[in-house]
């Protein structure tokens, strides 16, 4: 995040007297500002060459072969189609937009359910109890998890016949369910996995970032005769503000790439029916499995522009709007 | 907090009725949230935890035992399924070559970051700093793409070289953007100290600003290894069957042993044991790590 406090650091380093010429050793000194110039490029440079050609020249490279007919064997030759690619997938009905719906279904859903409820045990925890490193350690545990092993663990909890999930649903009446075994249900289900996997994620943010208001403001609402919710609604949460948006982009970014769970539970296409199709995996079963490469890095370009004008759109409100 | 509602209540204009009533009301209000809350977080840890203790209980279950829901969390455990994950050597295999990529790309991103972390956060290079952002926000998807089709092209796919430059696109931004935080943190006075003393500014970064930063780079590199450790992606379709890490492992194995969910449960809690360990040692460190960059817009 580009951060104000960051550019404005320069300003504040205390300028080197121009007297000095020499170090205490002797030597000739370099003044630091020449120095450091030459210094932050040289420690810099390998990390953002890295980068570069790691991202920026393969993104340059999937929108070349945007506009190739690319299909099969990687060495074929290619001939130029224009915006032919981006012309199909945009007017595909069948596997396209059912998986751009997918998707924003599955990120708004999953990531606003995990924000109240991440809020809402943020605030439980806040005020500091005993225990709370062993709270901590346990709420590490789901995001930290190898997110394969977690979907086949979910896999076998939620087994229509023999998992524990159903088992345990029989308890309070509930009829069976067929969970990730049925077309309806699987996103939603897929959804509730994302839910307990990065809830505590969103609580350990905003736990940080709650930990980070000052608590004077609170203190004077509560001499005003503030109760507890008006605190929350009127100094809380305006205060925690930028906190929950960048929290929110962060998950919201992450959701959408959402690739590990959905593969490993449904498989190539999301399923039988593509009923958990998103984008992300759409693009991959395009690529690896039909090697259609130039269709699928239309998709890629268009799926790319989409999350960054997402993140844009955020950004900009929210700096908009505190500023 | 029984402190802080008498020194309220003293503050109240004496001769109402409200001091006395109020400070007990509240006293036992508290007491009821106080349980409340307490009860609340207890039963979200159990809903948390109780997926992966079910997950590491299936591993010492027989095949019978883990499909039968009335076996609880109560049997005679085995260890039959780790015997037999083991015996069949792919298990052992991939967590080696996970080992392996994950500690080099680790390695080397921390040596391409930490350097450049530390120029962003003094140099105040904030906007070079936020193009590590983009690697956060592209699509990992989006580049393997051209990294199969480049890399297929140069016949480098199911290398090492291949999987360990992958895995650290996720490693270089993670670090770089954990340490800039970092750095911004330290104190900058006992750099400028040194300086002052005759140390250059490459020698302050060495000799100052690292050893201090330590804590920090240790946080930053195990969630990097973490994060290579837990990749799926790119070793699906970047490895092959020599180079082939713990994930795409596990993955191949629902496909054609779909009935041993002993053995997948075993090979499950292999992978996720580790990150156990690392959240339990290093729960401080890791969240300040985790939430790096997050509270400062």
């Amino acid at each position: 995040m580009p951060s104000p406090t960051v550019t404005e650091a320069p300003t504040a380093a205390p300028e080197q007297p121009a007297a000095r010429a020499t170090t205490r050793s002797g030597r000739k000194a370099i003044p630091f500002e020449q120095a450091n110039r030459r210094l932050k490029w040289a420690l810099l440079t390998p990390a953002l060459g890295f980068v570069a050609l790691m991202i920026i020249f393969p993104l340059v490279f999937t929108l070349n072969l945007s506009l190739t007919d690319a299909f099969g064997a990687v060495n074929a030759n290619n001939a130029y189609i224009g915006l032919q690619n981006f012309i199909d997938a945009l007017t595909d009905t069948r596997r396209f937009w059912p998986a751009v719906w997918r998707t924003v279904y599955f990120t708004v859903g999953a990531v606003l359910l995990q924000t109240v409820l991440g809020l809402a045990l943020a605030m439980l925890m806040r005020k500091a109890f005993r225990g709370i490193e062993i709270v901590r350690t346990i709420l590490m545990v789901p995001l930290l998890a190898t997110p394969v092993a977690i979907g086949i663990l979910w896999l076998l909890i939620l087994d229509p016949t023999n998992g524990i999930a159903n088992h345990l649903l029989g308890f309070v009446g509930i009829p069976p369910q067929e969970f990730l075994g049925s077309v309806s249900q699987s996103l939603p289900t897929l959804m509730l996995i994302d839910v307990w996997q990065w809830t505590p994620m969103m609580t350990i943010l905003l736990l940080a970032g709650l930990s980070t208001l000052p608590e004077e403001p609170e203190e004077a609402a509560l001499m005003d005769g503030a109760n507890a919710w008006q605190r929350f609604r009127y100094i809380i949460l305006p205060m925690l503000r930028t906190t929950l948006l960048t929290a929110l982009v962060l998950r919201g970014v992450d959701a959408l790439k959402t690739f590990d769970i959905i593969y490993a539970t449904k498989g190539p296409g999301g399923g039988s029916a593509f009923e958990a199709e998103t984008l992300n995996v759409y693009a991959y079963g395009l690529t690896f499995d039909y090697q259609e490469y130039g269709l699928a890095s239309a998709v890629l370009v268009l799926f790319t522009i989409f999350i960054v004008a997402v993140v844009v759109l955020l950004r900009r409100r929210t700096g908009r709007t505190s500023a | 907090m029984s402190t802080v509602s008498t020194v309220g209540t003293t503050s109240v204009p004496s001769g109402t009725r409200r001091p006395t009533a109020v400070p007990r009301r509240r006293g036992r209000r508290r007491r009821l949230w106080g349980w409340l809350r307490g009860v609340t977080i207890a039963v979200v840890c159990l809903i948390v935890a109780l997926p992966i203790i079910w997950m590491i209980a299936a591993a010492f279950k027989t095949n019978v035992q883990v499909t039968d829901p009335n076996v609880g969390l109560i049997f005679s455990p085995t260890l039959e399924n780790f015997r037999s994950a083991f015996a069949d050597g792919a298990i052992l295999g991939s967590m080696l070559n996970s080992l392996i990529v994950g500690v080099l790309s680790t390695a080397i991103s921390a040596v391409l970051a930490v350097p450049a972390a530390w120029a962003v956060g003094r140099f105040s290079m904030g906007r070079t700093g936020s193009l590590v952002l983009v690697a956060r926000i592209v699509p990992a998807i989006s580049l393997l793409v051209p990294w199969y089709y480049l890399f297929a092209q140069l016949g480098l796919v199911g290398s090492y070289t291949v999987l360990v430059l992958s895995h650290m696109f996720v490693a270089v931004p993670l670090i770089l953007w954990i340490m800039i935080g970092f750095f911004e943190g330290l104190p900058i006075e006992l750099e400028e100290a040194a300086r002052t003393d005759g140390l250059s500014a490459f020698g302050s970064f060495l000799r100052i600003a690292l050893p201090l930063a330590a804590p920090g780079t240790a946080a930053a590199a195990v969630l990097a290894f973490i994060g290579s450790w837990n990749n799926f992606m790119f070793a699906l379709i970047l490895a092959d069957e020599d180079t082939m890490t713990m994930p795409v492992t596990l993955f191949n194995f629902i496909s054609y042993a779909s009935t041993d969910w002993g053995g997948l449960m075993a090979a499950a809690t292999l992978m996720t044991v580790p990150v156990i360990l690392a959240a339990v040692f290093g729960q401080r460190y890791l969240v300040a790590g985790l939430t790096a960059g997050a509270t400062k817009g």
